[in-house]
């Protein structure tokens, strides 16, 4: 049984339908892209997984089904959503932001500090600096260390390149391969980056308006030309 | 801090040239530092109403116009409770339970449903129709005849150096900061304090951290209704104020007042602003013989006019960047 499990998921915001049946499956420890040009529906998708859009269809995480829950029972089920905007509560401190991440768990935390701080060590020297002054790259790594308080077992991240300089990207994709190997986190990733996204994931699904157009192994998405220069823009 | 760095020093600059006044003043003249404290002990009073204003207006964005009403009530049940044979103490812990109980189901039968659908504007509608409703449930059930709140300690004068201070309004002022600094522990250093903080400022990522947002809410409106029940009977027990269906009504304008000062969104600026209003008005009713207690309140309205004219994020305020 895969870990999620999307079948015939439709979404919509009001009148404007943004997924239409979409089918795809996340396996235990593997990192799954998603691909697709610009309103194509990459975000919809984590966003259903997720439960902050209104959709239908099922979705099962480990067999439970999210289909008629929201983000709430989602994040207490093991899904940890790095939205666009990273999610921060820039308002708060860094350290206050990393306790929030375990907000749906019981005891103590000190280990968990222990192992973000493991990650992320400059974080324990920013602790109580507001966490909306961080730079773009910091505050993508405090998400990341968030959603790792979480100890999730599916990590939703959206687009974490976004208006960040080339090095900041490959190091946070660095520590996400990292998080997958070490902690056998299962990563859903949404990358405008079709290159980087590729490098990064095992297998991909490339959706046109709404739909899955393509999918298959990384390697195989890569080698087809076809699919290169009409989906993945290289 | 929206201030600009040149000018960011005004604020605290104010302040402390008004406690400097203050405390030269008191050590000057004993009727002055009298006048003082009672004015302190008026100001705990409006700085409850008024932090509970901003706990709800910081997680809704909505003035909750019912704010007096709901303490009002809550003191009527407090007096009720001591009619019926309870001790002060033990009625004024219970109170404050049932005020918690009252604020937190109030949100989920009269707020949410009417926030969900929709507009703020309709949410302060629902809160002035509370209003009316609440002040006429307390005149349905109490009469509209003023009843007499006993005092929670025996009437007593403390005597230091020449200056009288009264025991009751020590104790009003020990009381609102006790409750106010209570509130904050919670809110800085527990699990669901944080996690209130997180919902008042980003609902959306806090549903993904898992934080039940709409709870949130309705625990923020129960502690509203619990500090306003402070407000309340620390009001009733002053010999000045009776208990009586409007007697928070003046004392709201007063909060609300203190809150815009503060910013709306600072539970410390609110202190402050309350603090400061309740001196300045005291001090102003004893010495400007003109100043009758009938322009009390319009010259909080006019502070008010003047704060959101001249400078709308109130002195402690922030203007939030709201990404759209």
């Amino acid at each position: 049984m895969p870990l999620l499990a999307l079948r015939d998921v439709d979404a919509r915001y009001g009148q404007v339908q943004a997924l239409r049946g979409v089918t795809l499956t996340v396996e235990e420890g593997e990192i799954v892209a998603i691909l697709g040009a610009n309103g194509a529906g990459k975000t919809t998708t984590l966003r259903a997984v997720s439960g902050t859009v209104r959709r239908s269809g099922t979705i099962e995480l480990d067999g439970r089904s999210l289909a008629r829950s929201g983000p709430e029972r989602a994040a207490r089920l093991g899904v940890a959503h790095v939205p666009e905007g990273r999610g921060t509560f820039s308002e708060l401190t860094v350290w206050e932001n990393l306790r929030l991440g375990a907000h749906t768990r019981r005891g103590a935390l000190k280990d968990d500090f222990r192992r973000v701080l493991g990650y992320f060590p400059w974080l324990e020297a920013r602790r109580a600096q507001q966490a909306g002054t961080l730079s773009g790259g910091e505050q993508q790594m405090l998400a990341l260390a968030r959603a790792l308080m979480q100890r999730p077992r599916l990590l939703l991240l959206d687009e974490p390149s976004l208006g960040l300089a080339p090095l900041v990207v490959a190091e946070i994709f660095r520590i996400v391969r990292e998080l997958n190997e070490r902690e056998g986190t299962a990563v859903l990733l949404v990358e405008q980056n079709a290159r980087t996204s590729l490098a990064t994931a095992a297998r991909a699904y490339v959706l046109e308006v709404g739909a899955v157009a393509y999918h298959g192994t990384s390697d195989e998405l890569g080698e087809r030309d076809a699919i290169r220069r009409s989906y993945l823009g290289y | 801090m929206a201030l600009r760095p040149g000018t960011a020093w005004i604020v605290p600059g104010l302040l402390l040239a008004g406690c400097a006044a203050l405390v030269i003043g008191s050590l000057q003249s004993s009727l002055f530092a009298q006048q003082t404290i009672s004015g302190l002990a008026n100001g705990g009073i409006y700085a409850s109403l008024a932090v509970a204003l901003v706990l709800i207006y910081r997680a809704t964005e909505v003035i909750n116009f019912a704010q007096g009403a709901i303490a009002t009530f809550t003191t009527y049940v407090a007096w009720q409770l001591i009619d019926w044979g309870l001790g002060y103490w033990p009625a004024f812990a219970l109170t404050l339970a049932i005020a918690f109980a009252g604020g937190f189901a109030i949100e989920l039968v009269a707020i949410r449903p009417v926030e969900r659908r929709g507009h703020q504007l309709s949410v302060v509608i629902a809160s002035i129709g509370l209003l009316i409703l609440i002040e006429g449930a307390i005149g349905y059930i109490w009469g509209s005849e003023i009843k007499f709140m006993p005092a929670p300690f025996p009437a007593h004068v403390y005597r230091v150096g020449g200056v009288a201070f009264s025991r009751q309004d020590l104790a009003t002022i020990a009381i609102s900061i006790a409750s106010v600094v209570l509130l904050w522990l919670l809110f800085q250093f527990t699990k669901v304090g944080l996690a209130m903080r997180a919902a008042a400022v980003r609902p959306e990522a806090a549903r993904l951290v898992g934080i039940r947002v709409s709870w949130m809410l309705s625990l923020g409106w129960g502690l509203a209704a619990m500090l306003g029940a402070v407000a309340g009977m620390m009001a009733a027990a002053s010999p000045t104020t009776l208990l009586q269906p409007s007697m928070m009504d003046g004392v709201l304008i007063y909060a609300f007042a203190a809150a815009v000062l503060g910013g709306l969104e600072s539970a410390a600026g609110a202190v402050v602003g309350a603090l400061a209003i309740g001196v300045t008005l005291n001090l102003l009713g004893s010495y400007v013989s003109w100043v009758t207690p009938q322009l009390l309140l319009p010259a909080a309205f006019v502070l008010m006019l003047v704060v959101l004219l001249v400078k709308p994020s109130g002195l402690f305020g922030r203007t939030r960047v709201r990404k759209v």
